[in-house]
């Protein structure tokens, strides 16, 4: 390790950093965002819901790099542009989270249920103050799953240039320099460490009303 | 594109299609069989005596949030001076790649058999079946769902993580990529992003299978009726 040179590039790697966590959060927020309403429908289309959810675990079998590249063909934006990898994060963050959402949803007892309706809830209304808050652990499980492993995603778009923590691992091996890649590492793992337990407590404070559960 | 595909010189030779088809699969069947001999004697031994719950799954979170990308290059420059020919880029690929895949078959295997329904178990030993004979003919087939899906998003990985080792020279369906991008011929690069996809999907496809063709009818229809949720979570993994 040099740690004279990490000094010197501090500035370059805090922007990195920086620019990872960006493409860390924006895309897992923006999938669940989009997860929540899907899965709520899918979850009333049970003919449908074996079906779609197939075809969502398979955009989530492409593998990354092959993604980033396919993707400005569909999009029709340019190769190198931030969007591709943006959009395909995106959509790995979409196709993990629907299911999570789903099995959310069924772990909601049939007897809650029961008493919404009896209490004269609305569909919409008995899914967003009902159902969705009793399946926040279960859905925080999987958004865990998600954050987690996107943040190591990320730095596979070092490969299409992409700015981030993974350009760290490029210039080193350019270089045959390990520091860089070293710091490179090690600030990915703390970044998935920071926002898994972030994660942790924002969900810790979304179920005070649950006592302590078993965490996985 | 389609005029990209007819070409025969992009097939044959030596960096043609064939010939990279088969290294990668070549590769990935190597790791997945390495870390099938590591991870399978882990998980029973975990599944079956109820030990190391924590640290398997301590371990499978940790190394979720391994960039793989990064140690397979940290793995080349400290491992490559030691090796003189090719194996100075195959021996660190494989070990990254092995050391990706490992959790989510421990995690199969082990979920797996702690999920079996206890009063099962309990009437094997009712029996008097050896600890051995339990393992082999009663948690292992009951097992098998989640086993498979383990060993399912496992060679995922693999596939797609030796996409990414084609960056220190690794042969396989990744040259076209990053190759394609040193000389900026994106026809190349979409060709091999297309293939992996393709290979990818038909592996996941060929798994899809093998769960209808293995598992005993009587398994498969009560993991339909009863949803487990976790596992599935716990064993998805992908870079």
């Amino acid at each position: 390790m040099r740690f004279d040179w990490l000094l010197r590039q501090s500035d370059q790697i805090a922007q990195l950093f920086l620019w990872h966590l960006w493409l860390s959060v924006l895309p897992v927020v923006i999938g669940l965002a989009l997860a929540l309403p899907a899965g709520g429908l899918i979850q009333r289309l049970p003919r449908l819901k074996a079906v779609l959810l197939n075809l969502l675990g398979l955009l989530y079998t492409i593998p990354s790099l092959a993604l980033f590249i396919l993707l400005p063909g569909i999009l029709g934006t340019r190769i190198l542009d931030t969007v591709n990898v943006m959009v395909a994060l995106v959509i790995y963050a979409f196709a993990l989270l629907v299911r999570t959402v789903c099995d959310g949803l069924d772990s909601v007892s049939p007897d809650t249920r029961q008493a919404a309706i009896a209490l004269g809830y609305k569909p919409f209304h008995q899914f967003l103050t009902i159902d969705l808050p009793v399946a926040i652990p279960v859905i925080a499980a999987g958004f865990r799953v998600a954050v987690v492993s996107n943040v190591s995603i990320v730095s596979i778009a070092a490969l299409v240039g992409t700015p981030q923590l993974g350009s760290l691992f490029t210039q080193g091996f350019q270089l045959q320099f390990l520091t860089p890649i070293i710091a490179g590492v090690v600030l990915c793992v703390l970044l998935a460490l920071l926002l898994d337990s972030l994660v942790v407590y924002g969900t810790h404070k979304l179920v005070v009303w649950q006592p302590a559960r078993r965490k996985s | 594109m389609i005029a990209w595909f007819a070409d025969s010189s992009h097939w044959l030779g030596d960096d043609g299609l064939l010939l990279l088809i088969w290294q990668h699969l070549l590769y990935s069947a190597v790791a997945l069989v390495c870390t099938l001999l590591v991870a399978f004697p882990i998980g029973c031994y975990c599944g079956h005596t109820g030990k190391g719950e924590r640290v398997l799954i301590g371990c499978a979170n940790a190394l979720r949030a391994l960039p793989s990308f990064g140690l397979i290059i940290i793995l080349v420059i400290i491992l490559g001076p030691v090796f003189t020919s090719d194996l100075a880029f195959i021996i660190p690929s494989l070990i990254v790649l092995i050391v990706l895949a490992l959790p989510s078959v421990m995690l199969g295997v082990w979920s797996g058999i702690t999920s079996i329904d206890r009063t099962v178990i309990d009437a094997a030993r009712g029996m008097g079946y050896s600890p051995w004979r339990l393992l082999l003919t009663v948690e292992l087939p009951c097992a098998l769902p989640l086993i498979i899906s383990g060993i399912r998003s496992a060679t995922l990985q693999i596939i797609s993580t030796a996409t990414i080792a084609a960056y220190v020279s690794l042969g396989g369906l990744g040259r076209l990529i990053i190759d394609g991008r040193a000389q900026s011929d994106y026809q190349q690069m979409i060709a091999g992003a297309l293939l992996v996809a393709v290979l990818a999907l038909l592996v996941d496809f060929i798994f899809s299978l093998l769960i209808r063709v293995v598992v005993s009818p009587g398994i498969l229809r009560r993991e339909t009726s009863q949803k487990s949720s976790v596992p599935s979570i716990l064993t998805r993994n992908r870079s």
